[in-house]
């Protein structure tokens, strides 16, 4: 399981033209919003489609960037990410079904429809305190992060790795979205929640707030980056990298491997939850479907084909395969799970670190 | 040499599946001795270190640091008591390199927290390359450990083993692989580390027990079948017949 | 024991026609005279039992009787106008309806039921048992008596039985009452108990032996609940075991982690849809194709698992995360050819005749054939599978090289060859455990999805690499699911199952079954 072995200063300067990269991919994103507002004839005119759909890819490169974290450097192979995203996502439902307020259908002051229509008398508790944004916000990083920590602690704790923790995560998502599919949870049940209106006095479905929230992603993803680059540049970096290689001889230098990787799956799922949280409002839609293990394992395949154990290469990864997706499922919808089917092989056999991996092939 | 620990193994038995790898060992390590131990294969030399180090849990038997019972204690729970562990095939981090592998073992706050707001200071960075001298490695600093030859990696984790500054080193076969001049360099480091420490060596080098020159306990069968100098146990009529042939 | 049935049943298709025919006569006097009179010779007519009474009862209940001013009784049928009596065509004119009140509908509602227990129909005797039990009244014992001792038909009889024992309890004498108690009593019947209940109320004399009937009743349904659930866990269990089987060659013996497993029972699944079509034309055949389809799936399912290990699984040995995704990778492109080629919907497999209906065990315990025969099945083809392991030449190797595969080679073994040939052992079972499932679910391109995560959850519960623990894992989990359901409801009960196992695993992460040794290290 040894990574690229490279010498370390051309390594250096490779890592430093994929940040300059990085930066320059970053500014461009940053003036969509802005070319959006030409005139439609102009020739720089971003139409809004190509805008919104960039606003849930730079969602999905945080979810990515969270895996890599988890899986890249701790080993964790976590095919319950998409349980995260999801919990951070209808946290961010809770708080948006709340602002709706008494412009539901049934027009009921405080209950969203699907309450009124299921026979609620009152709010459950759980859902208290969710008409407030910074609570809200809160529960966005807390729900998952308890979730990872439960999870992440028992099975840590209990030395299971490898592939049992994969399937582990896996039953975890499978369990919630059954849980999520009933009526009686009080989440919505088959339909999640819809039919969002604002965002902190900021009515959605002007292009206003949607640039607003394109804005948010984006800020999110670079601090998301620079909190990852930070913790991977740093001694707990090097400890991680060494638990995912060696973890027994990690433990005979004295390190509790359990709270080391307790505290990046933590942190991985917290980062996820807040790439949901972004994601709800811009697609305006949550349901139980989130959670399904097919979503997980997808974003497995983001960070792997851009190349796991480098935060570039997760972003540049989650990129790539959503931008191929969107277009081949218009061009041709029959083919895409081929070709995503195909992406799972050939990355696996024949680029195992990814296309990060082939650039460094290129530039040595 | 008072305030050091000592090491107390009693009746330590190790059973598995029915096959005894310890059998009713007992051994006393005293603070500051270096202690060599040889054996035929499958002795349970090896063993006998898992079972110190928390990777095996013993079916019978106590197993004591100063007071502390190592029995219950998980691994990183008895490096962080002092006790200190080179492998028989030597392990290490191969995706990291010579000088960040030192730097993980240097002794210092172990918790997530701590390693993230690390920072190597001179003093750290003063040691780490004290000791990539002794062992002689210090050209090879930036390399990954993950294209070291053999007899390199086996110094790169006794590097690892003295950056721990641990009270107890156990020392698995550690000049296999090892030049003449390197092997008598690493007897020679030993003995300077015990004294301070206290050192167990597992060879199966005799020469090199012979220039260690201390107490030598001869293992067979899961336990104790010899004890005393090294001319005592060559001269051991059982040890000669199990162990040392001729 | 036959004697007494056959004379009886002589009697009385010897006396009943010579005595009824004087009864049906003198029994229409009145009808249609006035709604008192029109009742009485209802009730005159039902006690008779004279199959001639039925026609005209029931035209009376439909409204086509007739009646002429001289009296003359007349039936409208589809047929035309006929007189009542002679069967005779007849004119209508002048004729007017039977009229009917409440007391006249009660009177025919109870006398259709009594004649109707005559019938040669089975179904109207059936509907005849059904209408006397709810009307329940002790006039009917004398008539319940002669009915059940000339019934045949298993299913009447209990019915029949169950009516007679309600109409004794309506009876005024405390003997016949205590009679019904005890024959309620003996019942495992829902409805019987919610009689005695009733009966409790209004015959205090008796209320003791009716308590004690009650609980009778209450602890034979207990057990038979009990039974049913155990049944529905055995049947889930042997789903779960039939699915995971395969895998517990795959992953447990070998380590490899399939994560196409579920499309290699979908496309079991999809081969025998493809045997019955082929055999559709073949009279012969056809009714073989689901047996015929168990050697076909094995075939394909392993020819495809072959393929797979040889091109792609034995290039990632040693790297578990990967050969997951890439084996996850092949399922989604398995599934997706599937739905290319035969469409997303589901398609139909007829079951064959012995595999339908429902079997009733000795204290009314419902088992459905198909799910009895899954069972079966799913029982065999693990007894194979041990075999197979344990007893050839094939296991012997298997067993070598998987434990010590670099002795295994030197001894002459080709290792890589039986690494495929394991493979495909294992992916022919999951083919097999497609032809049983498609009798009990859709066969559709995502048949497979919902099993591989139940599957691994049960061999790596169980302990991976014992089959044994398999098993018990398989059935374990299937019967502590169906064991939650009643009160947690079906989702809620498999969220429950699906986090027990996580916490279990958790706690013994070897399983139940575990292996020991340096093996279980690695
Ligand atoms: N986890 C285990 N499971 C089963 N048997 C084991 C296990 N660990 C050790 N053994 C057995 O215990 C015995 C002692 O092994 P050990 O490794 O301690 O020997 P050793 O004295 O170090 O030998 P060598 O000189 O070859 O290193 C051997 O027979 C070995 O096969
Ligand atoms: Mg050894």
């Amino acid at each position: 399981m040894s990574l690229a072995v490279a010498p370390p200063v051309a390594d250096a300067r490779l890592r430093l033209g994929l940040r300059a990269g990085l930066g320059i991919f970053v500014l461009l994103l940053g003036i969509m919003p802005l070319l959006n507002l030409l005139p439609v004839t102009h020739p720089l005119h971003v139409s809004d489609f190509l805008v919104s759909v960039t606003g849930k890819w730079i969602c999905y490169a945080i979810l990515a960037l969270s895996l890599d974290l988890a899986w890249g450097y701790a080993g964790i192979l976590s095919l319950g990410h998409g349980a995260f995203f999801a919990l951070g996502g209808y946290a961010m439902g809770m708080h948006l079904m709340r602002l709706i307020g008494p412009r539901g259908v049934y027009g009921h002051p405080v209950l969203p429809d699907f309450m009124v229509f299921l026979g609620y008398q009152e709010l459950p508790w759980y859902w208290l305190g969710f008409d407030s944004f910074p609570f809200a916000m809160l529960m966005v990083l807390l729900v998952p992060g308890m979730l990872a920590l439960i999870v992440g602690f028992l099975s840590f704790r209990s030395r299971i790795t490898g592939v049992y923790l994969s399937i582990l995560t896996q039953a975890m998502t499978f369990a919630l979205m059954l849980a999520f599919f009933r009526n009686d949870m009080g989440f919505g049940g088959n339909n999640g929640f819809t039919d969002f209106k604002e965002l902190l006095g900021f009515a959605l479905n002007t292009s206003a707030a949607r640039a607003g929230l394109f804005y948010a992603s984006l800020v999110a993803l670079v601090l998301s980056f620079l909190i990852c680059l930070r913790l991977t540049r740093s001694k707990y970096g090097r400890v991680l990298t060494a638990i995912r290689d060696a973890e027994s001889r990690v433990r005979f230098l004295g390190y509790n491997t359990t709270s080391h990787k307790l505290f990046a799956f933590v942190l991985s799922a917290m980062l996820a939850g807040l790439a949901g949280a972004l994601y709800v409002p811009q697609v305006g839609i949550i349901n139980p479907g989130e959670f399904s293990p097919a979503n997980s394992i997808e974003a497995v395949i983001w960070v792997a084909v851009g190349g796991r154990g480098t935060l570039v290469g997760a972003v540049l990864g989650a990129f790539t395969v959503n931008g191929l997706k969107t277009w081949l499922t218009s061009a041709a919808p029959d083919l895409w799970l081929f070709v995503l089917g195909a992406l799972f092989v050939a990355v696996t056999l024949f680029l195992p670190k990814g296309l990060i991996g082939l650039i460094k092939g290129r530039v040595q | 040499m008072s305030e050091g620990r000592r090491l107390y193994l009693d009746g330590v038995s190790v059973v598995f599946d029915g096959f005894r790898a310890l059998n009713n060992l007992s051994l006393i390590v005293e603070p500051g001795e270096l202690r060599s131990v040889i054996g035929p294969n499958g002795a349970g030399k090896t063993t006998m270190m898992d079972v110190i180090t928390g990777k095996t849990r013993p079916t019978a038997g106590k197993v004591l640091f100063g007071e502390t019972d190592l029995t219950r204690m998980d691994e990183a729970g008895i490096a962080n008591l002092g006790i200190g562990r080179k492998f028989q095939k030597p392990t290490m981090f191969d995706a990291l390199t010579v000088f960040e592998n030192l730097e993980l073992a240097l002794k210092a706050p172990r918790g997530p927290i701590a390693c993230l707001r690390w920072k190597l200071n001179g003093e750290a960075r003063t040691r780490i390359e004290q000791t990539m001298a002794e062992i002689g490695l210090t050209e090879r600093a930036q390399d990954l450990a993950g294209i070291l030859s053999h007899g390199q990696r086996q110094w790169l984790e006794i590097g690892m083993l003295l950056m721990q500054d641990p009270e107890l080193l156990l020392v698995d076969e550690p000049v296999a692989g090892m030049t003449d001049s390197e092997t008598e360099h690493t007897a020679a480091l030993l003995v300077r580390i015990a004294g301070r420490r206290s050192v167990v060596v597992v060879e199966h080098d005799l020469e090199f027990v012979r220039a260690l020159g201390r107490r030598v306990t001869v293992l067979c069968d899961g336990s104790v079948l010899s004890e005393g100098s090294i001319d005592h146990v060559q001269n051991d009529q059982r040890v000669i017949e199990v162990y040392l042939g001729r | 024991m036959k004697h007494p049935v056959l004379i009886l049943l002589l009697l009385c298709a010897l006396a009943l026609p010579a005595r009824a025919q004087d009864a049906f006569t003198a029994g229409l006097t009145g009808l249609g005279t006035g709604f008192n009179q029109t009742a009485e010779a209802v009730d005159r007519l039902g006690a008779s039992g004279d199959p001639r009474a039925l026609p005209l009862l029931r035209a009376l209940a439909d409204g086509r009787l007739l009646r002429q001013a001289d009296g003359t009784l007349l039936i409208r049928g589809d047929a035309g106008v006929q007189d009542a009596l002679t069967n005779a065509a007849a004119e209508a004119a002048g004729a007017e309806p039977v009229r009917l009140n409440n007391r006249v509908r009660v009177a025919l509602r109870g006398a259709l039921g009594r004649l109707q227990l005559v019938s040669p129909d089975p179904a109207d005797r059936q509907a005849a048992a059904e209408a006397v039990f709810r009307s329940r009244s002790a006039e009917n014992v004398p008539l319940l008596d002669a009915a059940l001792a000339r019934e045949t038909v298993p299913a009447i009889r209990a019915r029949l039985a169950l009516a007679l024992a309600a109409s004794r309890l309506m009876a005024d004498d405390p003997q016949n009452k205590l009679l019904g108690v005890t024959a309620l009593g003996a019942t495992s019947s829902p409805e019987a108990r919610a009689v005695l209940l009733e009966a409790r109320a209004t015959n205090p004399a008796i209320a003791a032996q009716i308590e004690e009937a009650v609980a009778a009743i209450d602890q034979r349904l207990a057990v038979r609940r009990a039974a049913e659930t155990l049944f529905q866990g055995l049947s889930l269990g042997s789903v779960l075991l039939l699915a995971a089987l395969g895998l517990a060659v795959t992953f447990g013996v070998m380590g490899v982690i399939n994560m196409a497993h579920g499309e290699f029972v979908m496309l079991g699944a999809y081969t025998t849809f493809i045997v019955q079509e082929a055999l559709r034309g073949i009279p012969m055949l056809a009714p073989w194709s689901l047996p015929l389809a168990v050697p076909a799936a094995f075939l394909v399912t392993a020819a495809c698992g072959a393929a797979m290990e040889r091109g792609l699984i034995r290039h990632l040995y040693g790297r578990p995360l990967e050969t997951l995704l890439m084996t996850f990778g092949v399922g989604m492109m398995i599934q997706q050819s599937v739905r290319l080629a035969f469409g997303a919907q589901n398609r139909e497999i007829i079951s064959p005749p012995w595999m339908q209906g429902t079997l009733m065990l000795p204290g009314e315990i419902a088992v459905t054939q198909n799910r009895l025969w899954i069972l079966v099945f799913s029982l065999v083809i693990l007894g194979l599978t041990v075999a197979a392991i344990r007893f050839t030449r094939f296991g012997l190797e298997m067993r070598a090289v998987t434990q010590k595969r670099a002795i295994a080679a030197s001894m002459g073994i080709r290792t890589g060859h039986m690494d495929a040939l394991t493979f495909a052992f294992g992916s022919g079972i999951a083919g097999i455990a497609g032809v049983a499932l498609s009798q009990i679910d859709n066969v559709s391109p995502n048949l497979g999805t919902g099993y591989i995560i139940d599957s691994f959850l049960v061999v790596v519960f169980g302990g991976v690499g014992s089959l044994a623990g398999t098993l018990v894992g398989a059935f374990g989990l299937g019967i502590i699911n169906k064991i939650l359901e009643p009160w947690a409801g079906a989702v809620l009960a498999k969220v429950f199952v699906l986090v027990a196992a996580m916490l279990f695993i958790q706690r013994k992460p070897r399983g139940l079954f575990a292996q020991k040794g340096r093996a279980a290290e690695a």
